[in-house]
């Protein structure tokens, strides 16, 4: 039997989403889509790694303000302070990251915290650059007349149109992180985190592929912030506050991060979660902490890993042979 | 180029700030040294136990002086939600990785803000001064209200009791092993699961205390639980987490150069103590007066 490219699925039914017609169904949807690259990001510290990031609000905060102020005091295009976002964000994990990764555990948590507060204060009291409190509002939409042109997007809306690029972009940052993870670079990292010290015993220089991989997470939560800047028609501080460094946490924690696909699952769970509580309390907070206490003592290994090692039961009852081989690593959840 | 009654006036509050962010900043040193967890609920309690100590003073203790009963009584009620909170849930946690044990304060932070949020609404609440404290008197020409002098002489009270405690008594004994290293205190015959939860509750109670008392000074909004956390983050990682008099140093650093700050950067204040946070994370990661972990 062959395997259903599930991947292709998802992403042509996400193309198909501004067909529904409806501003509020495209709404969520990048919501979730430039969301999930945030959670995404963040994984292949987290997941693959063994890096618990607390301070991950600063990359993202550091691209949506870098694409802002290119692309509304600049007047750059939209393709080039997009790419400017995340490799500023990218410079400053590499300055970040080249400090943090020489501590471990909890002390790496604390100072990723410590300068993403940096990141904050900055934004928080620069008026001149950042708008200090107020922030950055009014952040364009990026011109995308030429999509209006084309036969069957002319009909649909500039928020459908920014829809698909941002889709266009995460997608292609997705097979991006598929390649890193998958590569002979990808299986070091994950030999680091499972053994840091085995790593090192065979010859891997493991504080640089902790740099690099904090690097590639800094970047591509770079490129979640510029676009997130864009779709919320503004930037501002609270993008760069510890407790947004704790949304993808809570994101990868519920989709599951001992897979690849988990923190973006976790992602869209969140984001149609809040839209649903939210429709009818404020006390989304109180909410979202009960479902992660619930999640953190019932269900550590998230939506992904309950439903695998639930895919996996079945398949252990249905035949009594040995389950296809990657099954149960994906079960894992990682410890 | 200053005055020095300026001056002054300048340390003297940077000194009031220091002593509060020690009461709550030794809470979460305090736990972070035995069991290990780095409580982001410990601004929740803070904040929590500022609205209590503010429904006490009307409920509960309604007379001139009720203001010292509300705050050890606020004190008191967040050390046994501590408890309540470390037996039921958190102990369930110490087996499994950092990142479920920061998930699950975390999860606090959410629920607690949101519970002040229905218990005592958006408004800024605020207690006044209990009449015993609430003069004022000059000193070198700077007027320092009775209350902020009450709160430099606790500060410095607290943490010599807690030394003495630490360092001299058979109890401290037991909680210095325990920090240490809990397996070879359990086989030993201590009750170590006990001796993590007192820790809690106390380390909750001066968080509590922390808030009562900040009460006359500050008014109570939500969000004040957010921002201290990171303050007293801040205090724990420069002094060094787990250490005492490394919290009480942190505190002292904290609040002057947030004060003078203010004086030489106007806008960067904030800025100045992250930096030096980082600074110090950089090249003593353990904080300045902190031992590496093992």
């Amino acid at each position: 039997m062959r395997r259903i490219p599930w991947t292709v699925v998802v992403f042509i039914a996400g193309l198909a989403v501004p067909l529904l017609g409806s501003r509020f169904y495209t709404f969520v949807a990048s919501d979730i889509v430039i969301v999930s690259l945030f959670a995404m990001s963040l994984n292949l510290l987290l997941g693959y790694t063994g890096l618990v990031s607390f301070g991950h609000a600063a990359y993202f905060g550091i691209g949506a303000y870098t694409c802002a102020l290119l692309m509304k005091s600049a007047n750059a295009p939209f393709l080039p302070s997009l790419l400017g976002a995340g490799l500023m964000a990218g410079a400053f994990a590499l300055l970040f990251g080249f400090f943090c990764v020489r501590l471990t555990r909890i002390y790496f948590a604390m100072l990723t915290l410590a300068f993403a507060q940096i990141v904050w204060a900055i934004c928080f009291k620069w008026n001149d650059v950042t708008g200090g409190e107020q922030g950055l509002p009014n952040v364009p939409y990026p011109d995308m007349a030429w999509m209006g042109a084309l036969p069957i997007l002319g009909q649909f809306r500039v928020g459908d149109h920014f829809y698909l690029s941002a889709l266009s972009i995460v997608a292609l940052c997705f097979a991006a992180l598929r390649r890193i993870v998958d590569s002979p670079f990808g299986r070091v990292l994950t030999v680091i985190r499972d053994n840091p010290e085995r790593a090192q015993f065979i010859g891997v220089n493991v504080r640089a592929y902790q740099l690099a991989a904090f690097v590639l997470a800094g970047f591509f939560a770079g490129i979640s912030g510029g676009l997130f800047g864009i779709f919320n028609r503004g930037v501002f501080p609270d993008f760069a506050f510890w407790t947004k460094s704790a949304e993808p946490l809570i994101m990868t924690i519920l989709g599951g991060m001992g897979s690849f696909w988990g923190p973006a699952v976790g992602a869209a769970a969140f984001i149609v979660l809040n839209q649903q509580i939210t429709s009818f309390t404020e006390y989304w907070p109180l909410t979202m902490g009960t479902v992660l206490i619930v999640l953190l003592f019932v269900f550590p290994g998230g939506i992904a890993g309950t439903l695998m090692s639930l895919v996996a039961r079945l398949r252990l009852r249905t035949k009594a042979e040995i389950p296809s081989a990657d099954a149960p690593e994906l079960v894992k959840p990682n410890a | 180029m200053f005055e020095f009654s300026f001056l002054f006036g300048q340390f003297l509050g940077g000194l009031t700030a220091a002593m509060f962010l020690f009461l709550i900043a030794s809470g979460l040193s305090l736990i972070f040294g035995v069991l290990r967890v780095l409580n982001f609920a410990h601004g929740s309690f803070y904040m929590i136990g500022a609205y209590l100590a503010w429904q006490f003073v009307r409920s509960i203790a309604p007379t001139p002086e009720g203001f010292w009963v509300a705050a050890l009584a606020a004190a008191l009620a967040i050390a046994v939600l501590g408890g309540v909170l470390e037996r039921a849930l958190l102990r369930h946690l110490y087996s499994r990785e950092e990142l479920y044990q920061l998930l699950f304060t975390y999860a606090l932070v959410l629920i607690l803000g949101d519970m002040a949020k229905l218990a005592w609404g958006t408004q800024q609440l605020s207690v006044s001064r209990p009449p015993s404290l609430a003069g004022s008197s000059e000193v070198f020409g700077v007027t320092i209200p009775h209350y902020n002098m009450f709160i430099i002489v606790l500060g410095p009270l607290i943490a010599i009791g807690f030394w003495y405690i630490l360092q001299r008594t058979a109890l401290g004994r037991i909680v210095r092993a325990a920090a240490l290293d809990r397996e070879t205190l359990g086989a030993l015959g201590a009750n170590v699961g006990w001796v993590y939860t007192g820790m809690f509750m106390l380390g909750s109670f001066l968080a509590g205390l922390g808030g009562a008392l900040v009460t006359p000074i500050k008014s109570i909004v939500p969000g004040m639980d957010v921002e201290i956390i990171v303050e007293a983050f801040i205090v724990v990682v420069i002094g060094g987490l787990g250490s005492f008099w490394g919290t009480f140093l942190g505190a002292l650093i904290y609040g002057q150069v947030l004060s003078f700050g203010i004086l030489i950067f106007p806008r960067f204040s904030i800025f100045a103590v992250s930096v030096l946070m980082a600074a110090i994370l950089i090249v003593r990661p353990w904080g300045l007066l902190g031992h590496p972990l093992k």
